[in-house]
């Protein structure tokens, strides 16, 4: 415990503090970039963009060898994922473009075959007697035993720019993620814009190939954007709340993962993640899945009591078992189908504003009032009082209710 | 939208089947059927009888659950309440007997399949699953998609054919089931004329042979020639019975509303007095 | 080829094509119904089920292996489905945030556990091992005829053989549903048929194969044996049948072609050792698809202009 609060508060050394700050930067980026991807319900692009850089960065360090370097130099590296990286982003869009492969087939393909490339290329260099110490095993699942300076400044510089250029280009990203056709009318060039949200996606994943490896890098593109959804309805809230989410998982993460012994760190943040998505889908207020099951039954009651008031105005019998024990619990009716006298006083209600809307409906017969005579619109929501009053007026005296 | 897709769960509380509220002479009966996207009612509590033998169709404004009524009958979206019968019986055990004709858009046109695989698939209840598609069976396969018309398409792919030759190859699948019940979502939509004559000449030869017909309709000039009996829907049941009677000025104003031009009704009303 | 080849490549070669061709079978159906990246969700859980069979049995061995990754990938799908339409969220995203998760946790356990003793590491898990899967005692071709010697042959290989085979006839025996169900959802459930039960068993048997070809090239690289030659399959036909049986063949082509570049391509170049068979193997996929694609029959959608004008 103790060794968590220090890690907690930068405390437990040089090397964990670099690696909380560079994961909580991260996870900041990637929640931030991750949004629009998202939105724009093309998210597991980024799980082939992060695969596609595996043989940049084997590529990278046969070139840096042969031109007589030690092919480690880290930039170089990322370069090399980056450049892979695109390629296999425009790999995607040509196929499915061009041929009759659906994206997500065209996403699977470049994601297999690009890492089959890649792991022939570290075979290579494995042979190769540079290679021997490459390490480069550790872009795939990351490592942060050696974290430098270097690596988290990258991350920071990578990470503020790809945020920056979020927030910049909001408004476009918006639009294409909402209506692409819209907003090719207005003269956005969507492609351009789509390609930009990748390009994005892609520098986050190459910042933070080092830490958290390519396989898992994906997770943090998409987790904290899709549980900042359950938070707020406004894209540009989401950006935020992603990148918060984001944030707090890479820092916490990082963390635990100081605080105890075997604990990776990049699984570690990933289900940090997790946690908060899954909080998020369950107890969010409005798109909860508690909230949505509360909500749905209530609907179900409702439409239950109504149909049954219904059935219990027009003096048919009442068919379904569920309808019938609902009434009988809300001392509407008997089990055996009878009313009781709250039953009658309430289907003489319904059965008024059925008459009502009759009488609405002849009267305002070109309105384009169908829409709201759907059973569940209550009257007094479309009418005011005088209007009602004007329909009873014209349907004459209103019946008595009388006590059974 | 899929928050508009996706129907909300289902609940069934189980029923046991009452004979006397299920006529056998009736091929569909639906009482008190509610469905429901979210929170918005898209069929409310609606109640309707189709007729053993005859031609019936749903008419409605766009949106007015027209085909939601029939997907739920079918059971293959779930109610919210309401109880349905085919000839008397659950929809699951009268499977057998109803043949759905889906509008044209559900499908994937791009699968890899020949126009004769498709027909075959109505089959395939018949058959099994490892049934031979033997030479009797083939034949009727194939006299079926004759029927419609389009014998000499048998080995084109589905999706290099046009629209109505897409849709008359649907209705021969649902032929191939051989069914008492026939139910299509939009058979007209979007077809040529010569696909048009050719649907309704099968489905009269369909109702002459005394099955029951029930067609999704937005044609509101054609609805008098083609069928018998109309069903107007405007996610609450407007009205019901034979064209003859139901299927007037009044009640098309109370099912449409506004929406429908006042010089529209004229005519269908100078076709009411011309008959 | 003599006494070396049955040795050394025979048995890799055969795991290869068999992994292959098991994979692309149910690959033909997941690209048809839109769901290909559930291979790729298939291909991530395969680990977590593997590691957590192994926690609870403490052993490697094949049945429990194939079972924690089967009930790994229901596990995954019946989740990814509940976030779906729980949670409204895409099916993409909805993907990539379980499978993720579930990956990681298999990360975290796999470093949690000493599994040292066994052979169960990260890397080898991700890259797969083929060219160990050799057949040692092999003295040449009379050898595939003594029993005594057959019986010396890698277990993976009977493995494999056994899962290909329950591929193949599952493949047969539920051909018709797949097809109705893939084609047309509403006409099938109209039918009675239990499409949603069928989806799980497809997935199910993916996750299988997924699990038998892990040996040969790991869990990543299936995903590229999922999709590939299927896809490619795709764009050679327009009738099922052959499009399934042109993805066996690319399947085939594949491992067969990827095996020999990667054991003897290297000496081609003037390089010394053998590169990763499992990587050259989804690279030859790859080059195959990217041939279909430019040069495949039926490679541009048809329908297309009369369905938008529509």
């Amino acid at each position: 415990m103790n060794l968590f609060l220090d890690a907690l508060f930068l405390q437990a050394g040089y090397n964990a503090a670099l690696v909380a700050i560079g994961a909580g930067l991260l996870g900041f980026a990637a929640g931030a970039s991750g949004t629009f991807p998202f939105l724009r319900k093309r998210a597991l692009i980024s799980d082939a963009v992060a695969h596609a850089t595996l043989p940049g960065v084997g590529l990278a360090f046969v070139i840096m060898v042969a031109l007589g370097g030690d092919g480690r130099s880290l930039v170089g590296l990322l370069a090399g994922s980056a450049a892979t990286a695109w390629i296999g982003l425009l790999v995607i869009e040509w196929i499915a473009r061009r041929t009759r492969l659906a994206e997500d087939a065209a996403i699977g393909a470049v994601l297999g075959v690009f890492f089959g490339v890649g792991i022939v290329l570290l075979t290579v260099i494995q042979s190769m007697s540079a290679g021997r110490q490459a390490g480069l095993e550790s872009f795939l699942l990351g490592s942060t035993a050696g974290m430098l300076l270097q690596d988290a400044v990258v991350i920071a510089i990578g990470g503020s720019l790809a945020v920056f250029t979020t927030w910049l280009m909001r408004r476009p990203m918006t639009l294409v993620a909402f209506d692409s056709d819209y907003a090719a009318s207005m003269g956005y060039d969507v492609r351009r814009v789509d390609l930009l949200m990748m390009a994005l996606v892609m520098s986050v994943t190459v910042v933070g190939l080092k830490l958290v490896g390519l396989i898992l890098i994906v997770a943090m593109l998409i987790i904290p954007a899709v549980a900042a959804r359950f938070w707020t309805d406004r894209s540009s809230r989401m950006i935020w709340i992603a990148g918060g989410i984001g944030g707090a998982s890479g820092y916490l993460g990082a963390v635990f993962s100081a605080s105890a012994p075997a604990m990776p760190t990049g699984p570690i943040i990933v289900l940090v993640a997790a946690a908060i998505f899954i909080f998020s889908l369950l107890f969010a207020p409005e798109r909860g899945v508690l909230a949505a099951i509360v909500r749905h039954r209530r609907f179900q009651v409702r439409v239950h009591r109504l149909q049954g008031l219904l059935a219990l105005a027009a003096e048919h019998p009442i068919r379904e078992a569920y309808t019938l024990r609902l009434l009988a619990r809300e001392g509407l009716a008997r089990p055996d189908g009878v009313p009781t006298n709250a039953g009658r006083a309430q289907a003489a209600k319904i059965a008024r504003d059925e008459r009502r809307w009759d009488v609405a409906r002849e009267v305002y017969q070109d309105a384009g009032l169908t829409g709201r005579y759907d059973g569940l619109t209550p009257i007094e929501d479309v009418f005011t009082s005088d209007e009602i009053a004007d329909f009873d007026h014209r349907l004459g005296p209103p019946v008595a209710v009388e006590s059974g | 939208m899929s928050r508009m897709a996706q129907p909300t769960i289902a609940t069934d509380h189980g029923h046991s089947i009452d004979p006397a509220r299920a006529p056998r002479d009736t091929a569909l009966a639906i009482h008190g059927l509610t469905v429901s996207y979210g929170e918005k009612p898209a069929v409310f509590s609606v109640d309707a009888a189709f007729k053993a033998k005859g031609m019936s169709a749903i008419v409605g404004p766009n949106g007015a659950g027209k085909s939601t009524l029939l997907k739920a009958a079918l059971g293959v979206i779930p109610r919210l309440s309401g109880e349905v019968y085919v000839f008397g019986e659950t929809i699951r055990d009268a499977r057998a007997r109803v043949a759905y004709v889906p509008q044209s858009a559900s499908v994937d046109w791009d699968f890899p399949t020949t126009v004769m695989d498709v027909v075959q698939m109505g089959l395939y209840r018949k058959v099994g699953l490892l049934g031979r598609l033997s030479g009797p069976v083939r034949a009727q396969a194939r006299e079926c998609l004759d029927r419609v018309g389009m014998a000499d398409f048998a080995n084109r792919q589905i999706g290099q054919l046009s629209g109505g030759q897409q849709q008359r190859v649907f209705l021969a699948r649902a032929l191939a089931q051989d069914a008492d019940l026939y139910l299509l979502d939009e058979p007209f939509a979007g077809v040529d004329a010569a696909t048009e004559r050719a649907i309704i000449g099968v489905l009269k030869s369909l109702k002459d042979e005394g099955k029951a017909v029930v067609a999704v309709h937005h044609d509101l000039a054609t609805v008098r020639d083609y069928f018998d009996h109309v069903f107007l829907i405007n996610v609450r049941r407007i009205a019901e019975g034979p064209v003859e009677t139901t299927f007037t000025t009044e009640h098309l104003q109370a099912t449409y509303g506004g929406r429908l031009a006042a010089t529209h009704l004229d005519e269908l009303a100078v076709a009411d007095g011309a008959r | 080829m003599g006494a070396e080849f049955v040795q050394f490549s025979l048995t890799p070669v055969l795991i290869g094509v068999l992994s292959a061709i098991a994979c692309a079978l149910p690959g033909n159906f997941l690209i048809l119904r839109r769901q290909a990246l559930i291979g790729d969700a298939i291909s991530h859980v395969v680990l977590p089920g593997i590691v957590v069979a192994f926690l609870l049995t403490g052993m490697i061995s094949a049945v429990p292996m194939l079972l924690g990754a089967a009930g790994a990938a229901l596990v995954a799908v019946v989740l990814i489905e509940a976030v779906k339409r729980l949670g409204n969220i895409e099916p993409g995203a909805a993907m990539g945030a379980i499978f993720t998760s579930m990956f990681a946790a298999g990360v975290l356990i796999l470093e949690q556990t000493d599994t040292s003793s066994v052979h169960l590491d990260v890397e080898h898990a991700l890259m797969g091992n083929l060219e160990s899967l050799v057949w040692l005692r092999a003295e040449g071709w009379h050898s595939l005829l003594d029993p005594s010697m057959l019986a010396t042959l890698p277990g993976e290989l009977s493995r494999i053989a056994a899962v290909c085979a329950f591929v193949v006839v599952a493949t047969l025996m539920f051909w018709r549903w797949l097809k109705i169900a893939t084609f047309d959802e509403g006409f099938a459930q109209a039918l009675g048929i239990p499409s949603t039960a069928l989806g799980l068993g497809l997935v199910v048997v993916a996750a299988i194969a997924a699990v038998a070809a892990f040996d040969a090239v790991g869990s990543i690289i299936v995903i590229a044996m999922f999709i590939c030659p299927p896809a490619a399959a795709r764009l050679m036909t327009n009738r099922l049948g052959h499009q399934v049986v042109w993805s066996a063949v690319f399947a085939t082509l594949s491992a067969v072609l990827g095996y020999v570049l990667a054991g003897y391509g290297p000496f081609w170049f003037g390089f010394e050792g053998a590169v990763s068979a499992a990587g050259m193997i989804a690279t030859v996929s790859g080059i195959i698809l990217a041939g279909a694609c430019v040069f495949g029959p039926h490679r541009s959608r048809v329908g297309v202009a009369q369905q938008e004008a529509r």
